[in-house]
């Protein structure tokens, strides 16, 4: 899967969380989810629960710890589907 | 801090029921003596002898006015019915939701209760993972939705409330314990506004209980509009119910700062407990607790008992109905043919449990308000024991445009009592 393509499924999977609709109209790789986007930084378990089903991946929680950006969870998700 | 000895009075309604949804449906609904009671085939697949029971409709696409996904993603049915209610009253007081990055109401608060609260979830989504050890696959919500106090922390955040925010529960009582809370925090000038009542989800997991006790009634499953009897000869135990049902209590001097329209003053308000004795128990109440119950909130409210004029009575169809009249009677110290007139909103949408009080009491200050008292349906057949009270309870709307003083009491298993007395506002 290209990175273009996760990319778009990871933002639509943090979409229902987002609370500044502005930050997503403009969102890249380089978005702080809860800086930029105004996720709830509680709401981090359930955006990784959700890329776990949609991706089939396992992340350890050493490696969600680690998500801070839209372009850290395309890189999870690339490397866990290698 | 304000001054001790505030005067309080409703500036806002909010009301989420099994037969309307928001102050103008609803008085129109009490007015007409609308049914909430519907058959609810997922009580009869459960089996359920009960298979009636009052659920607010169109709760979907209300809640998707009200609340965004992210917001309902965390919240159960209970904290959902309770936000609407709570949000309807706000904005019913003309006071402006914060926005996320806003400013804090220091001086506004909640007390919203419970009596069952998030058991949904606990049965739906906790229980199913822990016990097949994916507690991992919880996600971020469980705590909030399962903890007591969800209802009013949700409404906290969605209105930048801060003063004291809590979710009391006293059973059948609570909603009426909330506002009696309220109204006593504001009149020692603690708050300036307070959003008070109560809400409770419709989960066949909370009625369940009640069908086991069988104390829900049987009999009218095929005619769900006359399954809630209160005062009926007929009367085979309560209808469940749910909804929520809030008010906006105001200090007079905040509501004067501001202009807001005044609906009633509450002039006196009392909580105990019966103490499960002398014929009390856990779910019986001692009479004498229920009379000193009464009697405290209209010796706080300062009114002669002759000048109240209705009664919103606890009232559920059970065999206490009876009970509570004698009770009401002996504490006013007033004979059946000089009582107040007596009613029941439980006969309209059932037993709302923990909102029951919220809702009720919403309908009382609509009452005191507009000027009338609505009927009580399915009562037709009187209870022998209330012959003598028959032309006190009103089987349709009664237009008292004088009407001036109303009292509304709850009462709870475990022996739990509340009454609050609201008269029309006076400047």
């Amino acid at each position: 899967m290209e990175q273009a393509q996760v990319l778009e499924k990871v933002i639509a999977i943090l979409k229902p969380f987002v609370k500044s609709p502005e930050a997503l109209a403009t969102v890249s790789m380089d978005s702080l989810i809860v800086k930029d986007l105004k996720v709830n930084s509680a709401r981090l378990v359930d955006v990784v629960l959700e890329i776990e089903d949609m991706f089939g991946i396992a992340v350890a929680d050493a490696d969600a710890d680690k998500v801070k950006t839209v372009g850290d969870a395309v890189t999870l998700i690339l490397a866990g589907k290698k | 801090m304000g001054e001790r000895d505030q005067r309080v009075v409703v500036t806002g309604l909010g009301v989420l029921a099994p037969n309307a949804h928001g102050v103008p449906e609803f008085v129109r609904a009490l007015r007409e003596g609308k049914s909430g009671i519907r058959f609810q085939p997922h009580l009869a697949e459960s089996g359920f002898a009960c298979c009636v029971g009052g659920i607010p409709e169109g709760i979907d696409e209300i809640a998707a006015r009200y609340l965004t996904d992210e917001e309902r993603f965390a919240m159960n049915q209970n904290m959902v019915f309770s936000a609407i209610a709570a949000l309807d009253a706000w904005s019913d007081a003309g006071l402006a939701r914060s926005p996320v990055d806003g400013d804090v109401d220091w001086d506004a608060g909640a007390i919203i209760g419970t009596g069952i609260g998030g058991i949904d979830t606990v049965v739906a989504k906790l229980a199913p993972k822990v016990d097949t050890a994916k507690v991992g696959r919880l996600g971020s919500t469980m705590v909030e939705q399962v903890m007591s106090s969800g209802n009013s922390a949700r409404v906290a955040g969605l209105l930048g409330l801060g003063n004291q925010v809590t979710t009391n529960s006293s059973a059948c009582n609570t909603g009426t314990e909330a506002i009696v809370d309220a109204f006593l925090r504001i009149r020692e000038g603690r708050a300036q506004r307070m959003l008070a009542g109560g809400s409770e989800g419709s989960s066949k997991y909370i009625w369940a209980g009640f069908d086991a006790m069988k104390v829900l009634d049987r009999r009218h499953n095929a005619s769900p509009a006359e399954a809630s009897r209160p005062m009926s000869a007929s009367a085979g135990g309560f209808v469940p119910g749910s909804g929520a049902g809030v008010l906006a209590l105001e200090s007079l001097a905040s509501a004067r700062a501001r202009g807001a329209r005044v609906y009633a003053e509450i002039i006196g308000g009392y909580l105990n407990c019966g103490g499960h004795r002398m014929g009390g128990s856990m779910t019986a109440p001692n009479p004498t607790g229920v009379r000193r119950c009464i009697q405290g909130a209209v010796a706080m409210a300062g009114v002669l008992p002759e000048a109240i004029d209705a009664i919103n009575g606890h009232l559920t169809a059970t065999f206490a109905d009876p009970h509570e009249v004698a009770s009401w009677s002996a504490a006013l110290g007033l004979p059946p043919a000089k009582m107040p007139l007596l009613h029941s909103t439980k006969s309209l949408i059932g037993h709302a449990l923990g909102a029951a009080g919220g809702i009720e009491c919403v309908a009382s200050v609509l009452e005191c308000f507009h000027g009338f008292v609505h009927g009580s349906l399915n009562c037709e057949d009187l209870h022998p024991e209330l012959a003598a009270y028959a032309d006190r309870i009103p089987h349709s709307t009664v237009e008292r445009p004088d009407l001036q003083v109303i009292a509304k009491a709850s009462f709870g298993f475990g022996d739990v009592n509340g009454c609050v007395i609201f008269r029309k506002f006076k400047s």
